[in-house]
């Protein structure tokens, strides 16, 4: 399999974003309650999608490494979490901004999306602590990948237990793309699309970092540096 | 397996009895919570959701403390090596050391419950303890299962105390939701209601769904 090159990957998101940004601001009608603000809509769930997807695929690729043993699973499963973890504070902030506008506090207990969502971060933000506490690198790996599929299977059922709990649920503005009209829907997907290539293209970024690392580490130690 | 899992459990019990190291510290731990929560709320009774919150927060607390300590014996030691030397199947260690954690979380609620009643619960503990059975019963085995799991996972870095306890706490958010919300009628000061069905259902599917997680992964923490 030829994964596409970075440099194919950064012009793709660059054009994705550029396109799925026009269309944010040009060709999405303004929303009648929220106006101009309800914008952020746009940035804030594809956000939280995409997040919730790499932790979850983090989980995935936790599953393959336990099961084959090859480091290089842990690897992509490490850079899954980890960039999904940057993906939540942008969540959690745009979240902030978002409920700010539109119900007047920067936090409501009574939107079981975003109490659910914070619940996942804190779980997520305790991996790297887990991680790099343990110093042996096979034991280091196995117990990071014991960690991603427990977590993993947290999300879902946080979410449902976190959805339960809500007596009664907020009017939801824009709950699902059901019920979006049909300009706001596409922008959306758009936006969803170009939000999943960023995402992939910083993931690809990293493991090349981290290849690297690993394959300069081994160099000099063959030629004796160090 | 099940000879292998009496053994271990029989050997966990007994240490405890000899060195008591967990049970009555976490019940101390309990009763002195709810003095500090008698102290931080400045209220002499407590009743309804807030009652149900102060007892499951003071529960999840003390089971912290005894998950904090379940494999520090093992890992310090040589229990693990000793029990990867024998020709066992792995899960059995899991399964003792849950069933252990339950007999503690047990003991401790024996303990704590009834202080609960005597100190802080305003109506009466005696009309709402044959509900509360079933909550406690399913919250026990939610934190047994997910406190062992937790347990392994941090018993063997390099800050194990302090990682148990932030692994743990979101793990068991929906305990404490199911386990709070299911008994809050129950302890109300007027009209107190009856257990909610909906929660005993989503603690019990938890406990499972984590039962069975913990049964799959739990091999690959003793793999050395």
């Amino acid at each position: 399999m030829r994964t596409p090159s970075l440099r194919t990957l950064s012009v793709a998101t660059v054009l994705a974003f550029g396109f799925s940004l026009s269309l944010v601001f040009f060709y999405a009608p303004i929303e009648v309650d929220q106006g101009f603000l309800q914008k952020i809509f746009y940035l804030h769930v594809p956000l939280a999608i995409v997040a919730l997807c790499g932790f979850v695929i983090g989980g995935l690729l936790a599953i393959a490494h336990l099961r084959t043993g090859d480091q290089r699973w842990d690897l992509r499963s490490y850079v899954a979490i980890h960039m999904s973890l940057i993906f939540g504070v942008g969540v959690l902030l745009t979240g902030s901004i978002w409920a700010r506008a539109s119900w007047g506090h920067w936090w409501v207990w009574d939107e079981p999306t975003l109490v659910s969502f914070l619940i996942v971060f804190l779980l997520y933000a305790t991996y790297s602590p887990l991680r790099f506490a343990i110093e042996d690198p096979e034991r280091q790996a196995r117990y990071a990948s014991v960690f991603a599929i427990v977590a993993g299977a947290f999300v879902p059922m946080n979410f449902i237990a976190v959805r339960l709990s809500a007596s009664y649920v907020h009017p939801r503005v824009l709950g699902s793309t059901s019920n979006l009209p049909g300009p706001m829907a596409l922008t959306f997907l758009v936006s969803l699309g170009a939000m999943a290539l960023l995402f992939a293209t910083l993931c690809s970024y990293e493991l090349a970092a981290k290849r690297t690392r690993i394959l300069l580490k081994s160099r000099s130690r063959i030629l004796g540096y160090q | 397996m099940s000879r292998t899992v009496g053994a271990l459990l029989r050997k966990e019990l007994l240490v405890e009895l000899r060195t008591l190291e967990s049970v009555p510290g976490m019940a101390l731990f309990a009763v002195t919570t709810f003095v500090v929560f008698h102290f931080a709320l400045n209220q002499s009774t407590v009743s309804g959701q807030e009652a149900a919150g102060i007892l499951w927060v003071t529960l999840l607390f003390a089971a912290m403390l005894g998950v904090n300590r379940l494999f520090v014996a093992d890992a310090d030691q040589g229990g693990f090596d000793g029990f990867l030397l024998a020709p066992v199947d792995r899960n059995a260690m899991l399964i003792a050391k849950a069933l252990a954690l339950l007999c503690y979380l047990v003991v401790l609620e024996l303990v704590a419950v009834p202080a609960f009643g005597l100190l802080l619960l305003g109506p009466s503990l005696g009309q709402a303890l044959p509900g509360l059975l079933a909550p406690l019963a399913l919250t026990d085995l939610g934190l047994a299962a997910i406190g062992t799991l937790v347990a392994a996972l941090a018993v063997r870095t390099r800050a194990r105390d302090l990682l148990g306890p932030l692994l743990a706490l979101p793990l068991l958010v929906p305990v404490v939701i199911g386990g709070a919300r299911s008994s809050s009628e129950l302890l109300a000061a007027t009209h107190p209601g009856g257990l909610q069905a909906r929660w005993l259902l989503t603690l019990g599917l938890y406990d499972l769904v984590f039962g069975l997680i913990a049964y799959a992964v739990f091999d690959f923490l003793l793999e050395d």
